[in-house]
């Protein structure tokens, strides 16, 4: 039963390699402008990126919140 | 009144597996074919054409595995460090540990923020799963899940409910009630069940429906109500450590990456692996999605973390160094993508700047493997859960 198991392997691998084969790639540097206008255009809502004043940042306050 | 056919059995060899057995008069084509019913059986089961047999199969998948890289390379015309060189490069980074949550009594193996941008839930060795207000460090819940070793849990996305699970190859659900005096085991809902352990659980975008990846294999994504086993994902050839699912609200795929080295990418609703990347030299422990949604980072016990990109089907960053020589198991993105947070195995995190691929700092803090990194859904601060019993709010 081995044989059959493998074929049934073998013929599942070939259809999964013929799904990939067929995807619609595009290039690596329009990938890349692509990767970077993002990081751009949200640069400036990223705290961790660009930091925000203390007195925003909940975490960074050295007593903890009381919210009253 | 009785007029019933027979069907005269011949005895003798059969054509296929040459053992003398009643043989099934068929014909195919035309040509009278002798089998046995076993042999039979197989051959409809198989469907093989006729002179398909595993070598040519195996040779069409290496011809369509050579074509595959062809495609991939001809697209491949520059780095993406290449083209960010242009971009301004970041400057100095200070990042402290702002709290400390200590409370496990055992290694922290997996954590997750709530939407509300200040909770988290962790789950440990021993255990035990508790849910933390970050800010101020108290303990809100804390549930005792009967096994050992809960490798994965999730806030749910409304915030009233959790998700985990472990060593006991299920996934619970435990709503979370207000009232601090209730026992919160009691109002456990298994949800998933697989034959091995549960690596990673997560909502999708509703409390309704949760994925989970396991030991086993697989990737199930399931209805919480019902606990029915909506669509499996077959495909990975070993344990599958971790999955992501896409950010988009419209996105339907998810990525899970495991010990065969792969990384592959799913479409929930057909099950169909639609793509897969197979670069790591290792397991790998984490995958991220980028937060546009077309690409996605990975972390492996190979000591890199890697970035794919899904529109060019390839690899197109890595990001190591000589002196990083422990694997990285958990890995997350900054708001804009720009940073990429990477939790090793020798204590410490690097951060890296994931378009020119250098590292832009490194944190020290914890005493044992750092086990899992996850940034806060408003990018405010990061949370790193460790082998040592706590877990670190950066920012």
């Amino acid at each position: 039963m081995s044989t059959s198991n493998n074929i049934a392997q073998a013929r599942k691998l070939v259809e999964q390699l013929r799904i990939e084969a067929g995807f619609e790639r595009i290039k690596v540097s329009k990938a890349a402008a692509d990767l970077m206008s993002y990081c751009e255009q949200h640069a400036r809502s990223d705290p961790l990126l660009v930091g925000v004043p203390t007195s925003e940042n909940p975490f960074k306050d050295k007593k903890p919140c009381i919210i009253l | 009144m009785c007029d019933q056919t027979f069907l005269a059995i011949t005895f003798g060899p059969c054509d296929n597996c040459t053992q003398n057995k009643p043989l099934m008069n068929i014909y195919l084509k035309n040509e009278p074919i002798n089998y046995c019913s076993l042999c039979v059986e197989l051959m409809a089961c198989q469907a093989l054409a006729k002179g398909e047999t595993i070598n040519t199969l195996k040779a069409e998948s290496e011809s369509l595995k050579a074509k595959l890289e062809e495609e991939r390379a001809k697209l491949h015309d520059v780095e993406l460090h290449q083209v960010a060189e242009k971009m301004e490069a970041l400057g100095q980074f200070v990042m402290k540990t702002r709290r400390t949550l200590k409370g496990h009594g055992n290694k922290v193996l997996c954590m997750d923020w709530c939407r509300d941008k200040r909770r988290i839930v962790s789950s440990s060795q021993d255990g035990k799963v508790i849910v933390w207000d970050a800010y101020t460090t108290n303990k809100e819940h804390a549930v005792t899940m009967p096994c050992t070793w809960v490798m994965a849990c999730a806030y749910a996305p409304s915030g009233c409910a959790v998700a985990c699970g472990g060593l006991d190859n299920k996934c619970s659900v435990y709503p979370l009630s207000l009232d601090k005096n209730e026992n919160l085991s009691s109002k456990k809902k298994s949800v998933a069940m697989h034959t091995n352990y549960l690596s990673s659980c997560s909502f999708t975008n509703s409390d309704m429906q949760i994925l989970t990846s396991s030991g086993d294999g697989t990737c199930a994504l399931w209805d919480v109500e019902s606990g029915q086993l909506l669509q499996s994902f077959h495909g990975h050839s070993a344990d599958v450590l971790t999955l992501d699912l896409a950010p988009s609200e419209t996105g339907n795929t998810f990525v899970s990456g495991g010990c065969d080295k792969k990384a592959n990418v799913w479409d929930m609703r057909s099950g169909q692996n639609v793509q897969s990347f197979e670069t790591h030299e290792s397991d790998i422990n984490s995958v991220k999605y980028y937060p546009s949604g077309d690409a996605f980072a990975s972390g492996s016990d190979d000591a890199t973390c890697r970035l794919f990109d899904l529109r060019a089907d390839r690899e197109v960053a890595i990001y190591s160094k000589e002196s990083i020589i422990f694997g990285a198991s958990s890995v997350d993105f900054s708001l804009s993508g720009r940073l990429l947070f990477a939790g090793h195995n020798d204590y410490t995190i690097n951060v890296w700047d994931v378009l020119k691929g250098t590292r832009v700092a490194i944190l020290f803090g914890h005493e044992n493997r750092v086990s899992t990194v996850r940034v806060s859904p408003d990018g405010t601060a990061f949370c790193s859960g460790s082998w040592d019993n706590t877990l670190r709010i950066w920012a």
